[in-house]
């Protein structure tokens, strides 16, 4: 019935449909041009609670009917939000029985390790420090549009290369490249 | 034709100016993102944003300002404002900004351990 998380093979563009979720309307904005140009469809929310009436769970564990046609394909959210931040959207998420597959990315100022790896934990796809880059969208972009070929045991994360280049792709960013190291050598196994 | 010429001025001064900026270290190289996500589609992209953030920053300013009028210090309140006030900075590399922000924080925290 729902394949929510899943590209729908009705659409011909195949464009991916991100659901950015940021109460700072200046993030916003940026992320939402980040994934413009990167070729995805954006719905850009200021709070968690938005974000799940968005994708049909108002706060309630009832999904309303005749909910389509807006299949997210992706969901990034920032962590600290006022009311409902980005680690207890993330739960709600994964313990609904409609939405749990699709992927979800934490993005956060802060690189706090415990932080980190509590949203791993809980099934975020990726932990990205801001200010989030064209080069984490791109990847992120990749990853799905390749994992989607069926969900199979192995993690397409891993399979992918992963060199400094890569990571330096896009900025001469003053930040340390080894941040995507760090998060993705704690990731545990998908959907085991 | 004089219209081209002016909007061309206005974006050299423009480009001088952050030029200026990131140079004397107010901005940093996420500046320099934002600005190459700006195309002939989005032309305006980079004023936009900036402007959001002044906006946005006025609001923060005015609710950090009546937070400090309060006895006594409510620096879990302020610590907040701070934190998306740094947030917003870095995401357009406003590189003085946020270390300011960084700074308070800091205050905040030495507050917090003595309160």
């Amino acid at each position: 019935m729902s394949t929510a998380g899943l590209v729908s093979r009705r659409d011909c563009s195949h464009q991916l449909h991100v659901l950015a979720v940021d109460d700072s309307v200046v993030d916003r904005k940026f992320v939402e041009r980040l994934l413009k140009i990167s070729s995805c469809k954006v719905t850009a929310v200021e709070s968690g609670i938005r974000a799940l009436q968005f994708l049909g769970l108002d706060g309630e564990k009832k999904e309303t009917a005749g909910f389509d046609g807006l299949k997210v394909n992706l969901i990034m959210t920032d962590y600290s939000m006022p009311g409902m931040n980005g680690f207890e959207l993330l739960k709600k998420i994964k313990e609904s029985s409609t939405l749990k597959e699709i992927p979800v990315v934490i993005m956060s100022s802060e690189n706090i390790l415990t932080r980190v790896d509590r949203c791993l934990e809980e099934g975020a796809e990726e932990f990205i420090v801001k200010p989030v880059k064209l080069s984490d969208v791109k990847r992120l972009k990749n990853i799905l549009t390749k994992g989607d070929k069926g969900q199979n045991e192995e993690d397409p994360l891993l399979s992918l290369p992963l060199s400094s280049h890569d990571l330096a792709s896009s900025s001469t960013s003053s930040s340390s490249p080894f941040k995507f190291l760090d998060h993705r050598s704690k990731r545990p196994r998908l959907q085991g | 034709m004089e219209r081209n010429q002016l909007h061309r001025q206005v974006a050299l001064m423009r480009k001088s100016l952050f030029d200026q900026w990131l140079l004397q270290g107010y901005l940093d190289d996420q500046f320099i993102q934002l600005e190459e996500l700006q195309d002939d589609a989005n032309p305006n992209f980079v004023e936009e944003v900036v402007t959001l953030f002044y906006k946005d920053s006025s609001r923060l300013l005015v609710n950090i300002d009546q937070a400090l009028e309060k006895k006594p210090l409510d620096f879990t309140k302020l610590d907040g404002y701070m934190h998306q006030f740094k947030g917003s900075s870095s995401s357009i590399g406003a590189k003085k900004v946020k270390a300011e922000c960084t700074q308070f924080h800091d205050y905040c925290r030495a507050g917090n351990a003595e309160g």
